[in-house]
């Protein structure tokens, strides 16, 4: 059973479809990439998974079922916006929040300690949030997702303004939730953070689905016909390579359309040349991104 | 737990330990205490005067030689002003004044005192006018005529039902002051609680916790809870104020009598001012919440909630005018219209018989009026809780009315 089936929702405001005809799913157990650029109706998105807005058209259905009050115990949600009661301590706003996701107060203290601990956060608990630097804050907001120990965990840009150390310690927990068996929706700009975390990604521009599908044969389908080849010695011609281009430390050889990296490699250590690192070139998502996102707008 | 239980003790025990929220419940009790304490210890240091006032006269126009002595004040005749001036810088006397030889033709006296004043006592007053009045009087009219020409009226006045029984409220200033305080306070609590819902609201949009609290529960959960809980914190500050209006009134009556042994809560006041108040808070927090949805800020959602809290006070404005036409058809009016209606049945409620027909108008549309809020505030709720940046104008918001 998928945690997330979304299936053909539009949402529009006055004239303008925020969201227009939008169909994807997320297993359990796999960290979900949702992309696309500014305004592209990522958030209206996720808000309409967690039924803070309705669709005007198509069904979500989390967890196998629509949501309701008691599935929404089954979600966390960490807005890209963060907000705490800034007049409150750290474990009475944990608290407080972690009861409207249906915890007993003494389990909620007791799964709160524990998370404060892992965190290096527990020295702070008696603080009001106001007192607590913002990547601090991010770390109580992450436990605050967290804490109800929810199947479905959705993230909008969880790593904005947060140190190297908190990013890392925040990635590790990911990658935790994910060896749990959860789903998690990552939402984000940051394409290193999806490539590195991501099992899948859907890439929404204007509202529509522009790319989706699991990350590693999306790369290769966007993998242009070159090599990259770092080597000591002299490169004569390579027959099958069309074009040399120089880079620094390393050289890209462009394919012709008949010849394959392997049969290249083979030409290569013929040659006799010292071959330092050979491999097939992939374009990173932040590229795939670009390009998929100029092709769009054309 | 019930979600909106969870929300409803949040907002509560949140609110009551609010300082503002303290110092207001608390003014009326501990400012009426400070009074009575304050009196008891200015009556303690100063005593009244228990020697009898000599104040001294001359004769000019002749023949005032009797009725000297006027309650507490003894007349002493000179013949001379110098006479009378020397005794006065003597303090032999506090004041004299003198008859002058045209007095029946003119009818002016001159008074002379060491004392600087505004006005003359008015003991000191109504002994020289009793002194002469009696003087003029003598052998013309008998005693008792005389004693009634100096104090013609005392007027006693009973309110007599339409059955024509003896009334049991009998209105008067003493019945007017606790409808009075307390609509004052009413007003206070409402403009206070509604304030509580702006902020409570407010804060949450502008912090952007709305979109972690609507995760997890649903936008009539939420509001159900937040005006509710602010709401029973607001009934909790009129309860202690309810309370403890008759203690201290019972306390101030016995301790210190007069006046304040006049004052009276008119009968049914204090339902009415619960129910008044129970209304008049869920047609305030409603429309408040409506108000917080459509606004990017607190301070924004404030200026916005003063077009309809400002009808809480307005009353307070006209209130010489109330006391003097209590039943003009306007105030039957704004009696009835919802947003006046508390604090101006509360004030009318000490100052006339408000007829059950009007209480019953102005507490059917208090409870429509809420409905109607109820619905239009739970529309922009749902429409623009989550909206961040600039305010939508009146016609995008009629707009999305309309669209639902």
């Amino acid at each position: 059973m998928p945690a997330v089936e979304v299936n053909h929702i539009i949402k529009s405001y006055a004239d303008k479809a925020a969201v227009n005809d939008l169909a994807f799913s997320v297993n359990q157990g796999e960290i979900f990439g949702l992309i696309g650029p500014n305004g592209a109706g990522k958030t209206t998105t996720i808000r309409m998974l967690m039924d803070i807005i309705k669709p005007d058209s198509g069904d979500v259905t989390i967890l196998g079922e629509k949501l309701s009050e008691a599935s929404k115990n089954k979600l966390g949600y960490m807005p890209e916006e963060r907000g705490l009661y800034r007049k409150l301590s750290v474990i009475d706003s944990i608290i407080y929040l972690a009861s409207l996701k249906g915890m007993h107060r003494h389990s909620a203290e007791e799964k709160a300690n524990e998370l404060l601990n892992q965190t290096g956060m527990l020295p702070n608990k008696r603080k009001k949030i106001e007192e607590l630097s913002k990547g601090m804050g991010q770390i109580i907001q992450f436990i605050v997702t967290i804490i109800h120990d929810p199947e479905l965990v959705i993230l909008d840009e969880p790593f904005a303004g947060l140190d190297p150390v908190n990013t890392e310690l925040l990635k590790k927990m990911f990658v935790g939730l994910r060896t749990q068996g959860k789903a998690v929706i990552l939402s984000t700009h940051q394409m290193n953070q999806v490539e590195e975390l991501c099992d899948r990604v859907l890439m929404i521009n204007d509202g529509r689905a522009v790319l989706y599908g699991n990350l590693t044969e999306i790369k290769s389908r966007y993998r242009s016909h070159s090599v990259i080849l770092d080597f000591e010695g002299e490169l004569g011609q390579v027959p099958g390579v069309a074009e040399k281009r120089m880079h620094k430390g390393y050289v890209e050889l462009v394919l012709d359309g008949n010849t394959a990296p392997k049969q290249v490699l083979e030409r290569l250590v013929s040659t006799g040349i010292v071959i330092n690192r050979f491999e097939v070139a992939t374009p990173s998502l932040n590229e795939i991104f670009l390009e998929v996102a100029a092709k769009d707008h054309e | 737990m019930n979600k909106t239980y969870l929300i409803f003790r949040h907002e509560f025990l949140h609110t009551i330990k609010r300082t503002g929220f303290l110092i207001l419940t608390l003014a009326l009790p501990v400012l009426a205490l400070l009074g009575i304490g304050v009196f008891h210890i200015v009556s303690g240091i100063t005593k009244p005067p228990t020697e009898v006032a000599k104040v001294g006269y001359v004769d000019e126009a002749g023949g005032f030689d009797q009725f000297t002595t006027q309650g507490k004040i003894t007349l002493v005749r000179f013949d001379t002003q110098e006479a009378a001036t020397q005794a006065l810088t003597k303090k032999d006397i506090s004041e004299f004044f003198v008859i002058p030889p045209d007095y029946i033709s003119a009818g002016i006296i001159d008074r002379y005192t060491v004392q600087k004043e505004v006005t003359p006592p008015s003991a000191t007053e109504t002994a020289i006018k009793n002194f002469l009045t009696s003087n003029l009087l003598a052998g013309k009219v008998p005693v008792a005529t005389i004693a009634r020409i100096e104090a013609p009226l005392n007027l006693v006045t009973t309110t007599l039902t339409g059955a024509g029984n003896v009334a049991t409220e009998q209105g008067g200033l003493g019945n007017l002051i606790i409808p009075g305080v307390f609509g004052f306070l009413l007003a206070l609590a409402l403009i206070f609680s509604s304030i509580y819902v702006l902020q409570a609201l407010g804060e949450e949009k502008e912090n952007r916790l709305m979109e972690i609290l609507l995760s997890s529960v649903s936008t009539r959960q939420l509001m159900t809870g937040k005006v509710l809980g602010i709401g029973l914190a607001g009934l909790a500050q009129v309860a202690v104020w309810v309370v403890s209006i008759p203690l201290l009134l019972g306390l101030a009556s016995s301790s210190i009598g007069g006046f304040i042994s006049t004052i009276r809560i008119p009968a049914n006041f204090l339902v009415l001012g619960v129910t008044y108040f129970f209304l008049g808070y869920l047609l305030f927090a409603v429309l408040s919440a409506g108000v917080a949805a459509i606004s990017a800020t607190v301070r924004e959602a404030q200026g916005l909630a003063g077009i309809f809290t400002i009808f809480a006070m307005a009353p307070f404005w006209f209130f010489s005018l109330i006391l003097l036409f209590p039943n003009s058809p306007i105030w039957v009016v704004f009696s009835i219209f919802p947003f006046s209606a508390p604090v101006l049945v509360m004030l009318r409620l000490g100052m006339t018989g408000v007829p059950a027909w009007q209480l019953t108008v102005s507490i059917a549309v208090l409870v429509l009026s809420i409905v109607g809020g109820l619905l239009l505030t739970a529309k922009l709720l749902r429409t623009y809780l989550l909206m961040y940046g600039k305010r939508p104008n009146l016609g995008e918001i009629f707009r999305n009315l309309m669209i639902g």
